[in-house]
């Protein structure tokens, strides 16, 4: 399987294999439901949880209205704390900094802290070709690497895997890349754990170059910080003499007392923890103290597009916090790879057609990858309505509309496939918008109730494979009433 | 006080039973209902669907038949969560587009007045004991727009507690979803009827005869699984509860 996801298939179809593996479905369902249960204890114990919700949305979206303006700061202050910036349009120009930073360095290893900014731009594979290797040091992320998988979650992208499945990976994959797993390996979590520290250690010290992404970025001191459980992103951070910092632009606050709100929300609602075990925060450089060199990459990547959107851009409000995926009975059912993109789940359906277009097929399917069930939305530290998005964007599959791409304004074409389903809204408008069209449709429903199939063509036999009909009555409640009440108002 | 009764269009036509059980319901507790012959749908499908432009004509079209009314009920969460979340999103759109507020002034004057059936019970008729008898073992599934669109809380739950002779049965897993979501039941078939059987199996685990929820989209999609699933319970919407009596019980 390779490490990106292009050319993948519409949701729907990359669904139906995950529906059916019992093993996923189970290895998913367990781990979903332990963090949403703990998660919904972690949570409960903050009185003021509501007003954390809503201060974290505000100063996010005050953040994003003056995006411009905190990007600059944030540019001085790093740079008078003795770091660089550099500004990527897009992955290529993002990659193609990194690499020639890299090689600048003489090294062609690298170790990397868990980042979702370094996966969605395909760091890694772009390293390679240019015949740099990157560590993933990540317990999880390194699983997903040595079994040349792909995430499928956004905090544990190893969700899919169970301990057999790991041990196994560790045992065959192990060797190849460095330090081999101990003899007769078994899949107690101790000895996992050990195995993939006694394996990552070896990496720590020798490399010079370390690449991170971070959950916040500070606009007033150009402090930047990763959270983290393991301990293994602080290695990453501390010891080697550069560090290479990839970060999406929306990921800024203005002050440090804005860290008050998303250091409590965050960690409650990602791990159910009440704070994350690691927080690591640096300022520039400091002599004799940590890298000696840092670069700080600003990624655009289809950020100021999708802020362009006036509904959709609540996007970028998001925290990363993956409690939408674990209480998201679609993701539970679906599994993450379906989604197509580093970024699984509701968010991800409403985030990925938004940074890469509706253009391609599984973009173009991912609005529809939800029940609009709201959970979502319910458990959201930043209150970003999804549900919301959702719609908004399936709207743009079906109608079109002007859209900001590449910073400019075009106008995108209803998505192809849906001509059938637009008749047939119109249809149901038109029949809807007059109650003697719809009771003669509904009376002759009635009428020839004997002679339904029990099966339905086309797109309905989705339904009638596994869900029975209702029968339709032998009288709509329409004609009831009128027969009864007498139809006293006189309508048609 | 006018009351209309707004039966949603999938009821009126698949399931007369439940407007039946709505007017007696209503008329036992003194409620004059009537129901306007020009209704026809809220246009939640074509909204949900991204056809929010089908579904205007729609919206205007409920509030011209409704918007004489002092309470409009609804025994749909779904289409409850229609009119009182989104239609002043829409109004709210139409404007942002530049088309004035025509839309929004529209729409207004019937979304503080639509309630869903339970919600008006205990919310306007204050009243949770309605009178029902219903002898039988039911569990009841909160519907995902009535209960994180509308908040129901647990309204629906406290007048199935006073029914007399009904035991109620805690359904595991109870807040989530079912897997219908309109036509997500079509576009994703293959997970929304995995979500299905996975409710249909927490419902067959309390041992109930009835699975009981406020909307019947909701109660086709999880009854069109029993019945495939060969479980032997059955789906009925609250309003055939509430309005069973001794006298003239549902069966």
């Amino acid at each position: 399987m390779s490490g990106t996801y292009l050319g993948m298939p519409a949701f729907p179809k990359a669904a139906h294999e995950a529906v059916h593996d019992a093993t996923l479905r189970g290895n998913l369902r367990h781990a979903t439901h332990t963090i949403r249960a703990k998660r919904a204890k972690a949570v409960a114990e903050v009185s003021d949880w509501t007003e954390l919700r809503e201060a974290g949305k505000r100063i996010k979206d005050h953040t994003l209205r003056h995006l411009d303006r905190y990007l600059v700061q944030l540019e001085e202050s790093v740079t008078a704390a003795g770091g660089t910036v550099h500004w990527a349009a897009d992955a290529d120009e993002a990659n193609r900094i990194v690499a020639d930073l890299v090689k600048a360095t003489g090294e062609s290893e690298v170790v990397k802290v868990k980042s979702m900014a370094t996966q969605e731009i395909g760091l890694n594979e772009a390293l390679l070709e240019e015949g740099i290797h990157a560590y993933e040091t990540d317990l999880a992320e390194l699983i997903v690497q040595l079994g040349k998988d792909r995430p499928s979650h956004i905090l544990v992208p190893a969700i899919h895997r169970n301990r057999g499945e790991i041990r196994d990976i560790f045992e065959r994959e192990m060797s190849e890349w460095g330090r081999p797993a101990p003899e007769g390996l078994t899949d107690t979590p101790a000895e996992l754990a050990e195995a993939a520290r006694l394996h990552l250690r070896e990496k720590f010290l020798r490399a010079k170059v370390g690449i991170s992404g971070a959950n916040f970025m500070v606009a007033e001191t150009g402090t930047l910080l990763v959270v983290e459980s393991e301990g293994n992103g602080r290695m990453c951070l501390t010891l080697p003499e550069t560090l290479i910092s990839v970060v999406g632009i929306e990921k800024i606050v203005p002050t440090w007392q804005d860290l008050e709100v998303f250091l409590q929300t965050l960690p409650r609602s990602s791990t159910a923890e009440r704070m994350n075990p690691y927080t690591t925060m640096w300022t520039g450089t400091t002599d004799g103290d940590g890298p000696s060199t840092f670069h700080l990459v600003l990624l655009d990547n289809g950020r100021t597009d999708t802020l362009a959107d006036e509904v959709g851009r609540q996007a970028l409000r998001c925290i990363r916090c993956s409690a939408c995926l674990n209480v998201c009975p679609v993701y539970e059912r679906a599994g993450g790879h379906a989604y197509g993109s580093v970024y699984p789940g509701p968010i991800g359906a409403i985030l990925s057609p938004q940074l890469r277009g509706v253009t391609s097929e599984i973009d173009a399917s991912l609005p529809y990858a939800s029940s609009l069930c709201g959970a979502c939305y319910e458990v959201c530290p930043v209150a970003i309505d999804i549900p919301e998005v959702l719609v908004h964007l399936r709207e743009r599959v079906v109608a079109g509309g002007e859209v900001t791409s590449k910073g400019n304004k075009v106008v995108l074409k209803p998505a192809k496939g849906h001509a059938a389903e637009r008749a047939a809204m119109r249809a149901a408008r038109w029949a809807f918008g007059r109650p003697g069209a719809l009771r003669t449709g509904q009376r002759l429903a009635s009428r020839t109730r004997r002679l339904h199939p029990r099966s339905l063509p086309g797109p309905g036999r989705a339904w009638s494979g596994t869900r029975d009909l209702p029968a339709v009555p032998a009288e709509p409640f329409r004609d009831w009433w009128q027969r009864t009440r007498g139809g006293k108002d006189g309508a048609k | 006080m006018r009351v209309a009764l707004f039966l949603t269009c999938v009821n009126d036509t698949l399931y007369p039973d439940t407007g039946r059980a709505v007017v007696k319901l209503l008329t036992r507790l003194g409620v004059e209902v009537d129901f306007p012959m020009a209704q026809t749908c809220c246009g939640q499908a074509h909204y949900n669907t991204g056809y929010r432009h089908e579904a205007e004509p729609l919206a205007r079209h409920f509030s011209d038949v409704f918007g004489e009314y002092d309470a409009i009920v609804t025994p749909s969460g779904s289409c409850g969560a229609m009119v009182r979340e989104l239609y002043p999103r829409m109004g709210e759109r139409a404007r942002a587009e530049g088309r004035g507020d025509t839309l929004a002034a529209t729409l207004a004057p019937v979304v503080p007045k639509t309630y869903e059936l339970t919600e008006f019970l205990v919310d306007v008729l204050e009243v949770t004991d309605v009178g029902a008898y219903y002898p039988h073992r039911v569990t009841y599934h909160p519907t995902c727009h009535g209960l994180r669109g509308l908040g129901l809380g647990d309204r629906p739950r406290r007048l199935l507690q006073a029914v007399r002779g009904l035991e109620l049965a805690e359904l595991p897993g109870a807040e989530e979803c079912c897997g219908f979501g309109g036509t997500f039941a079509l576009k994703n078939s293959d997970v929304s009827a995995a979500m299905g059987a996975d409710k249909v199996r927490n419902a067959e685990s309390t041992g109930a005869e009835v699975l009981c929820a406020a909307d019947n989209s909701c109660l086709m999609h999880i009854g069109g699984t029993m019945a495939r699933l060969r479980t032997g319970m059955r789906p009925v919407h609250i309003a055939e509860i509430l309005a069973s009596t001794e006298e003239e019980p549902a069966v």
